[in-house]
């Protein structure tokens, strides 16, 4: 194709270039620009100094997310692999249930899990039917982290089952011609080959677990406090913008750091493994 | 082994299901407890089809999702088709690069960032409820839009670029050989990306919690007002009937799927 019409074609993408720049990048210029100056519009240092109160919180954040990105891992790998071993129509079935909870409100299956998890909740009413004493689960780091868990574990389990399903099966029965036993096969062979959706699983478990708002008052009863509760106290309720956006803006750096970090581990630039 | 596998993955599937099983048998409920069944009645189905302001919600989500997915994938498309011009280098992963920004970034701060923009913008025209049906659309539109981008992009790679070329050189006009080559064969790509970018905005919560206004309410916005307070059976309810209409919707997407997968293969 020559030039002239290969330039007009990049030219489609314009309209595209404009949008990004004034609703991807302006907000986060607007995040730094309100992160260093006060509500009068000022120039001030005041919300970087204020931020080292939050470091409990930032570090509870942190270990809270590595914590449910973890069990996620553990939970999805097996599954992903027996999913991955079925037949094609029994795979479809399965990967549609696995994505269908999705698609539910997560703010009701979070309220659901209070439901559940109460003093006087379901379970333990049905524990108690057999004569076994209340359990004290609701309020407490467990509940947190069971919310984390169930709210984004499908995000574990569809990348790894997607790069499994695509695994090239001669590779694991070369594997296993040349001796390895079921632990050796799956720990140098097929590990290994689905490490790119592992990675991809650990950064969209670790994102949302991190920043999350609503699941930690829900199920932590308020004692929890995770750095998105205190992002969104600043907007919603006491207003103070400028010191809500240098929480968000050292969030953003985090994340950014361990996706940098991440990232090493998988050479993919485009496009997604879903 | 196979035993032991099949019950891990049941295990797992209860779990994923338990509080989603708890949500439609309570819709049942006869009290208005979320934790002890009393007995089975549709009163809350009635009570939810009788409240206006939850209708109205679900109306302004369905609304705003059409809308913003309709013009992601139309942005969307149209940029795929661009940036697949643009030779590897700089511009390219420029552009790449900001693309990936809204799905990397915590929803928090996506949604944060945008309401400083709305914000600050509003206070220099002087309005003071800016927040509201256009800034939902800006947000969930440029949220939406990565997910069209990187599902068309593929799509586009595998499309033989000879296609187009031997269009033109049959006498098409570079326009009309995108629409009639081109496209049809991105077409799968397009319709993914939107069918992602309308559920997205269907589920959108965190987003649209900080761009949205009280004149807008959306669904997931109504429901979170609620549970500040005690939930009511009633929003089990309507999660009950949404649950079943994503599944009916699933089920014959799969069905479509199959039938046109059997009639390739008889090609």
């Amino acid at each position: 194709m020559n030039s002239r019409s290969s330039l007009r074609t990049k030219l489609i993408a314009s309209p595209y270039i404009v949008w990004s720049v004034l609703f991807i990048v302006a907000p986060l210029i607007f995040v730094v620009y309100y992160s260093f100056t006060d509500a009068s519009g000022a120039f001030t240092f005041e919300n970087i100094e204020a931020l080292g109160k939050y470091t409990p919180t930032f570090l509870r954040s942190i270990w809270f997310g590595i914590e449910a990105t973890i069990i996620c891992l553990i939970i999805a790998f097996p599954l992903a692999y027996i999913i991955s071993q079925k037949t094609e129509k029994v795979q479809r079935t399965l990967v549609m249930l696995v994505m269908l909870p999705m698609w539910m409100s997560f703010l009701i299956r979070t309220y659901s899990w209070m439901a559940l998890l109460q003093d006087t909740g379901i379970i333990n009413s049905f524990l108690g039917k057999f004569g076994i004493d209340p359990i004290h689960m609701i309020n407490t780091e467990g509940a947190v982290i069971l919310g984390m868990v169930y709210n984004f574990l499908p995000y574990m389990i569809m990348p790894i089952y997607s790069v499994m399903a695509k695994l090239d099966h001669s590779m694991v029965e070369a594997c296993q011609d040349l001796g390895g036993n079921r632990l050796t096969v799956i720990r140098k062979c097929i590990i290994p080959m689905s490490m790119p959706g592992i990675v991809s699983g650990i950064t969209m478990v670790f994102v949302p677990s991190v920043s999350t708002f609503y699941i930690s008052q829900k199920l932590g009863g308020g004692s929890f406090d995770l750095i998105g509760d205190v992002i969104e106290r600043q907007f919603q309720q006491s207003y103070n913008y400028n010191l809500g956006a240098s929480l968000s803006l050292v969030l953003m750096v985090l994340i950014l750091i361990c996706m940098a970090v991440m990232n090493r581990f998988s050479g993919d630039e485009e496009g997604m493994v879903i | 082994m196979k035993i032991a596998s099949k019950a891990y993955a049941a295990l797992v599937f209860i779990f994923l299901y338990a509080p989603i099983i708890v949500m439609i048998v309570f819709s049942f409920n006869s009290s208005s407890s979320t934790s002890v069944l009393s007995g089975f009645s549709l009163q809350w189905y009635k009570v939810l089809l009788e409240d206006e302001a939850t209708l109205r919600a679900l109306y302004n989500t369905l609304i705003l999702a059409v809308s913003s997915s309709v013009i992601a994938t139309v942005l969307g498309t149209a940029a795929a088709v661009g940036i697949d011009k643009f030779k590897k280098g700089i511009p390219r992963s420029g552009i790449m690069a900001v693309t990936n920004i809204p799905m990397m970034n915590p929803e928090i701060v996506t949604g944060i960032s945008m309401m400083l923009l709305f914000v600050f913008v509003g206070r220099l025209v002087n309005i003071d409820a800016v927040l509201g049906f256009g800034t939902l659309l800006i947000a969930h539109v440029t949220f939406n839009l990565p997910y069209v981008i990187l599902t068309v992009l593929p799509k586009l790679r595998q499309t033989d670029r000879n296609l187009a070329e031997a269009a033109q050189d049959l006498g098409c006009k570079p326009a009309s050989a995108f629409f009639k080559v081109v496209l049809p064969s991105i077409m799968p790509g397009i319709i993914t990306g939107m069918i992602m970018a309308f559920t997205l905005s269907l589920d959108d919560f965190i987003i649209s919690y900080f761009t949205g206004g009280p004149g807008f309410q959306t669904l997931p916005i109504a429901i979170f007002s609620m549970t500040k307070k005690r939930v009511k059976p009633d929003m089990y309810a309507l999660s009950a009937l949404i649950f079943v209409s994503i599944l009916l919707l699933l089920i014959l997407y799969n069905i479509a799927q199959q039938k046109s997968e059997e009639k390739s293969k008889k090609k």
